[in-house]
Order: structure tokens, then sequence, then C-alpha cells
């Protein structure tokens, strides 16, 4: 087989995986679930035509030239996009380094390794711009469907800004590795691919906050002040908006610097991806020490199992990024409090939904590893205790977690509005308990390395974990507001939680 | 204590699956007695087995350990039992100190009794040096010994083990193999299944041949030679010929 053919058939091959990943994602790993998934998310495209009109339909009719407002906001969105896309780029990037089980094999292949990594590298790129693509139709389409179809051209955009989050999270993972090593190199792009997208959107709304007393990110963006800062409209930095508007010279040259983008980071850091990859699996078997040996501690067989669900929860590199990210989330709210201790604004309300779908989320995540997430099920399984006890003390660490994070930032909502830290308070015991007891009637066993993947062994779950975590945020605001709404609400998502427990899967 | 004289009693245990993986099988094993299944992959030993430990419910039969019903007081019976599987199943983020820890705290073992275990345990299975090491980079040799630790800081009185040598290095497997015979001489009761016959031949007391679900030889290696008229066979030829039959019958 020549050189050529060989690559041309590895690119075959990388590409069958890829697609192969993403179907498994899609349909949980069943073959029997195509149609269901197929129909599933041509549904779930064409709903999402609905948000996309509301967030971005009055912009359809733009024509170019904007003024500096308009070009900044769809900049900033733009940019939003690219940081999305890099954090999603920098998590497969990393799976490609620790969790591929054919490096062995690639490396011990008479081929250029160079080579084959080259195509990896445009495989990963390929793979994230495809989802950009599929995930940025709607709002193209909303857009070609009002303003014409010269809002076409925001594809080649979105292709654009694919192509070069991928370069830079190839290039941004070797450098860590370069600097830091393979062991703090995972669990920093874990973290990085956390919190980058949201650190983007939290960084406006703090400013909104600190300058203007609002929540909304778009105070910032459409200020005098950021206007005063931007360069002229003839400045190159505008060419991503000028591009999505439809000007074909500014497109061109946009998808011409991603290619070259991706070309230098493929010709400078495949040769060193062989390296970096063999690192990554050196240490899979290096050591990390524990602490010295402290006595053994005593209690009931409860505590045992509360004190190890804690341990490995506290070791989890998946929570601490998760943790993070959440508690990024929170800086808002919390900073919107602490400015509200001086004006008292009726907005402060807004902070309580936060908070209630924030807990939801993470007692979710956590309820997943307690619960699925067994490494040692047979042990546990075959332990002297009734199977409900176990169950117990997992569902009591997930809420001692959700406790122990939400617990100061209720107090202090407390000092400023003690009602609504209460119906705060209740709103997170609610939506925590509902999400981990989806999780409960879901459950899976499974290892913890495959928490990415938890979503794929049920939809259905995945779905009724974020409408009711939704569902009690918005009860818990409407308790404040609007009492009788918040009863129709609390009714709806308690109709969706018995939907869900009906449709739970039989166990033996 | 009741005067039951077998560890393990099983009378009619019976699983289906898409096919029958367990047939209606009757199996005693005697109390102090090393006993070792052996089959052809799929004869239904590793069901047998997740049955006795809890792990599987079945479809018709009893389980009774010690005279203690496994399957109405389950509670009971795992407290004198331990279970290994050839998948060794620990904690990654959890050294083995702390493994141990735990798997005593779910016994409801005291700590002034569980410490000195756990480090007399980790020293007899060669882990004392990584006894603070987390075990996510240990070898799958290492991780066996963990899991075997575990099973031994609650001093089971039956000890039940599925292909516990899988993995593991000769130097390994001869401290897993000595440590298993101390305990038999202890008073401890051993089941294991493999599919390394020499181990069974050397280390048993009574072996029982499975096929198809059933049991179909049990005796001492000497007595499995006189019942099949092998009688200077070793113990590979005689499974052979057995399996065989089993086979060509079903």
């Amino acid at each position: 087989m020549s050189s050529a053919t060989a690559l041309s058939w590895f690119a075959r091959h990388e590409l069958r995986l890829a697609w192969r990943e993403w179907f498994a994602m899609m349909t949980g790993g069943r073959r029997r679930r195509t149609r269901a998934a197929a129909i599933g998310l041509i549904v779930f495209a064409a709903l999402m035509h609905l948000p996309a009109w509301a967030v971005i339909g009055r912009y359809a009719t733009l024509e170019a030239p904007l003024d500096k407002t308009s070009l900044i906001v769809i900049i900033s969105t733009v940019f939003l996009a690219w940081a999305l896309m890099l954090s999603q780029a920098i998590e497969s990037v990393t799976r490609v380094f620790y969790a591929r089980a054919d490096l062995d094999l690639i490396m011990s292949s008479p081929t250029r390794l160079a080579n084959v990594f080259s195509i990896r590298i445009a495989s990963i790129a390929l793979t994230v711009t495809l989802m950009a693509l599929l995930l940025s139709t709607p709002f193209v389409d909303v857009l070609v469907i009002g303003g014409g179809a010269r809002w076409f051209a925001a594809f080649g955009v979105v292709i654009a800004v694919g192509l070069s989050a991928a370069a830079f999270a190839i290039a941004i993972t070797i450098v860590l590795f370069r600097l830091i090593g393979p062991a703090r190199t995972r669990l920093m792009a874990q973290i990085l691919a956390a919190v980058i997208g949201a650190g983007f959107v939290i960084a406006l709304q703090v400013a909104a906050i600190l300058s203007y007393g609002t929540l909304s990110r778009f105070a910032v963006l459409t200020s005098d002040t950021v206007a005063s800062f931007a360069p002229d409209a003839d400045s190159l930095l505008w060419w991503p908006a000028r591009a999505i508007l439809g000007d074909s010279e500014a497109l061109l040259l946009l998808l011409a610097m991603s290619l070259v983008v991706l070309g230098l980071v493929m010709t400078i850091f495949s040769p060193r991806f062989a390296d970096t990859a063999i690192s990554a699996s050196a240490f899979a078997s290096s050591r990390r020490h524990g602490k010295d040996t402290r006595a053994f501690r005593g209690g009931s067989r409860q505590q045992a199992l509360r004190r190890k669900e804690l341990l490995l929860l506290g070791r989890d590199p998946w929570l601490m990024s998760q943790t993070l990210m959440q508690l990024l989330y929170l800086v808002p709210p919390a900073l919107f409090l602490w400015r509200s201790f001086s004006n008292s604004s009726t907005t402060i309300v807004l902070i309580t939904p936060v908070i209630v779908m924030a807990a939801g989320q993470l007692a979710g995540g956590l309820a997943w590893l307690t619960i699925s997430g067994e490494d040692a099920a047979d042990l546990v399984a075959t332990a002297p205790l009734v199977p409900s006890s176990i169950t117990r003390a997992k569902i009591e660490v997930v809420l001692i977690a959700i406790g122990v994070i939400f617990a100061p930032l209720i107090a202090a909502l407390a000092l400023l509005a003690p009602m609504q830290a209460v119906v705060t308070a209740a709103g997170v015991v609610i939506a925590a308990s509902s999400a981990t007891a989806i999780q409960l009637w879901f459950r899976v066993q499974a290892k913890r390395s495959q928490f990415r993947r938890r979503q794929t062994s049920s939809r259905l779950a995945t779905f009724a974990e974020a409408f009711s975590s939704i569902g009690w945020a918005a009860t818990s605001a409407l308790v404040l507001v609007m009492p009788l709404a918040a009863a129709v609400s609390a009714l709806m998502t308690l109709a969706i939680l018995a939907a869900t427990w009906k449709l739970r899967p039989t166990r033996e | 204590m009741n005067g039951e004289t077998s560890a393990l009693r099983l009378t009619g245990l019976t699983k289906r699956f898409d096919r029958l993986a367990v047939d209606a099988l009757d199996l005693t094993v005697r109390r102090c007695e090393f006993y070792a299944l052996v089959g052809p992959n799929g004869a239904g030993k590793t069901t047998t087995l997740r049955m006795v430990a809890g792990l599987l419910k079945p479809d018709a039969g009893s389980v009774s350990i010690f005279g203690i019903d496994a399957l109405t007081d389950p509670v009971a019976a795992k407290q004198v039992m331990a279970w290994v599987s050839d998948e060794p199943m620990i904690y990654d983020k959890l050294t083995p100190l702390e493994y141990l820890e735990f798997v005593a705290g779910l016994w409801g073992i005291e700590p002034s009794t569980s410490q000195p275990a756990a480090e007399a345990l980790l020293a007899s299975l060669g882990l004392e040096p990584h006894r603070n090491e987390r075990c996510e980079g240990f070898s799958k040799g290492m991780r066996q010994k963990v899991a075997l630790a575990g099973a031994l800081i609650h001093e089971p009185r039956l000890i039940i083990l599925d292909e516990p040598l899988t993995g593991l290095d000769a130097v390994s497997a001869r401290h897993v193999k000595g440590l298993l015979g101390d305990r038999v001489r202890a008073g401890c009761t051993v089941i294991m299944t493999t599919h390394i016959l020499e181990v069974a031949e050397r280390m048993a007391d009574r072996i029982g041949v499975i096929a198809a679900g059933r049991l179909v030889a049990e005796g001492t290696l000497a007595e499995l030679r006189q019942q099949n008229g092998h009688h200077d066979t070793s113990l590979e030829d005689l499974f052979i010929a057995l399996v065989d039959v089993k086979q060509e019958a079903a």
C-alpha cells in the first residue's frame, strides 16, 4: 500500500470512529434506537428554531454598514461561539491523548507518525466544526428566512471559527503538556474546557453588575464606554461580522486564515503528538501518593460508605472542574447580592432561580457519580447491608455536598431577604432531591470514568433532569413574585417528574 | 451456631438468561474445604458463584451458607463470606490502605482489629511499599492483590473466588495460593473457579466439573479418576474427556 493510500485509509478509519462515537452518543450505544434517535434529532432541530427565532430573529434585517454597537454585539457572539468550540476541542484533544485505546497499535505500526497524527488533528478539527455547524443551523436558518440568502455566509464563519478553535485547542494542550506535564494537563484541560465558554459570559455579567447594577450581559456590550474603545469600522477586527453579513472578501480571508492556522499547528505539532501521547500513557502507570498512614476510623457501615463517597468526590477531577464552573456561575448572583446590600433593588429575586437551577444540575451530576458510577459495584453489593441503606447513604452524600456548596450563599441571602432565603433553600433541596431521584430511577452500573457519557445511557433522564431543574428554578422565583403562577409551575414540574417515574426502566 | 456441616449447599439452583445458564444444580461444599469448580467457557461457573454471592437472583432453587438461607437473609449470609471476581473492582482514587479501611467499615469491623489486619495483609501480599499510593497506576496483578486483601480483611468463613490468578505473575500467584492455603488450614472454606487445572489439581481438596450448567463430576482427583476409569491420567485429560462426553450428549 502506498503512503498516500495508507493515509486516505487512515483518514477513513478516523472518520468512521468519529461517526460511530457520535452515533453511540445519540443512540446510547443501542443500534435499535437509530430511528428514534433520527426522529428525536429532527424534532430537536425543528424545536431549536423557536428559541433561535426569539434570540436573533429581530437581527435578520440587519444590513451593512453597521454601527459600532451592533458590530460589538456580533463580534462578541462570534467570540463566545469560538470560546465554546475551543472548550469542546480541548476536551476532544485530551480524550485522544488519554482515552483512545489505539495509540499503542498506531505507534507500533510501520507508518510515519507525523502523517498519521496530522490526520488525527484534522479529524478533531472536522468533528468540532461539524458539531458547530449542526448547532448553528437553526440560528442561520432563522436569519436566512428573515433576511435572505446572504446569511448563508454565516456557515462559512462557523467553519472558520471551528477550524481555528480546534487548532488553538491542540496548541494549548500540547503546550500545557510541555509546561506542566501530563498529570496536571489532564486536570487543567478539564477545568479549562469547563470554564472557558462560561468565563466569557460571566465576565460580561460581572462587568455589567459592577458598572451598571444589572445582571444583563448586553449592558456592557451596548455601552458607550466599550464603543469608545472599539476600533474604526474598517478595522480587521470587524471582518468576522462583515463575513456573517455576506461580505465574500471578508469570508474568504477568514476561511483562509483559519486554514493557515490549522496547517501551521499540524506542521508544528504533529511530530510532537507521538511524544505527548507516550507521556500521557506513561502517566497512567505513574504513582500518586496519598496521605501518610493515619488511624482507621470507626463508625457505622453507612458512615464508611459516606466517607468513601466524599473522599472519592474530593479526588474527582470532573467534579472539581464542574464545581468550579458552578461556583463561577454563582459569582454574578453573589456579586449582585453584595451590591444589593446598599440599594434595595427588586431584581434580587433573580438570584433565586440561578441558585436553584445550579443546585439541581450539580446534584444530577453528583448523584450519577455516587449512584451509578460505582467502581466496585460487586464489593458494595456483596457487603452485609440492605440495598436501601446503601442507596440512602449515597443520597445523603449528594445532599451534604450540595449543602456545603450552597449554604454560604443562602446564608448571605438570609441577611438581606430572609423570606427569599427560605424559598431559595427549599428550592435547592427540592431541585437537588428531584435530580437525585431521576438518577436513582435511571441508574446503570458504570465506571466513574464514563461520566462524560452519562447522558447517552438515557436521553429521557437527561432531559427530565434539565426540565426538573428549570421547573423548580421557575417555581422558586414565582413563589416570590406570583404565588398563583408558582403553583401552576410546581404542578407542571411534578407532572414531568411523575411521567419520568412512570417511564423509568423496570428492574429485577 | 447451628449444626450444619456444610459451608455451602445449593439445591436445584437454576438461572436462565436467553438460554439456560445453570440447570437445577445441586452442590455441597464442606466446611474447611478447598473446592475448585472447573468447566469450559460458558459452563455456568461464574453465574453459579454470582448467585451464591448475592449478585444475581436465581430463578429457582436455594442457597444455604453455613445453614443460613442466603435468599431470605442475604445480610447474614454476606457477613460471613467474601467475593473476589476475576476483574478486580477497586477504587482508582483510593490507596490500598484506604480501600481496606472502607471494606472493614462496610463489614463493621472495629478499627482496633482491622488496622493491624490490613497492615499484615498488605505485607503478606507484597503491597507494603505501595500502601499509600493510589491504585490508579497499579498493574492488574497488584489490583487483584488489593481486591484479595479486601476479601480477607473481615476474616470471612467462606471465600468465593472467580479466576483469582488471572493476570498474576508467578511470584504473586504463589503468594496468593499460599495465603488461601493458610486460610483453609485456619478453618476457612474456599471455593474457586479456575481454568488453570494444575492449580485445581494441586490445591483443591475436591474438584467439581461443571458443563452446560450441571455438575458432571465431583470428588478428589483420585475419585474422579476412579469414577471415570482413567487411573493414571492428569486432570486436564480427565477434564477434556468429561466435558467432551457432556457436549456430545448435549
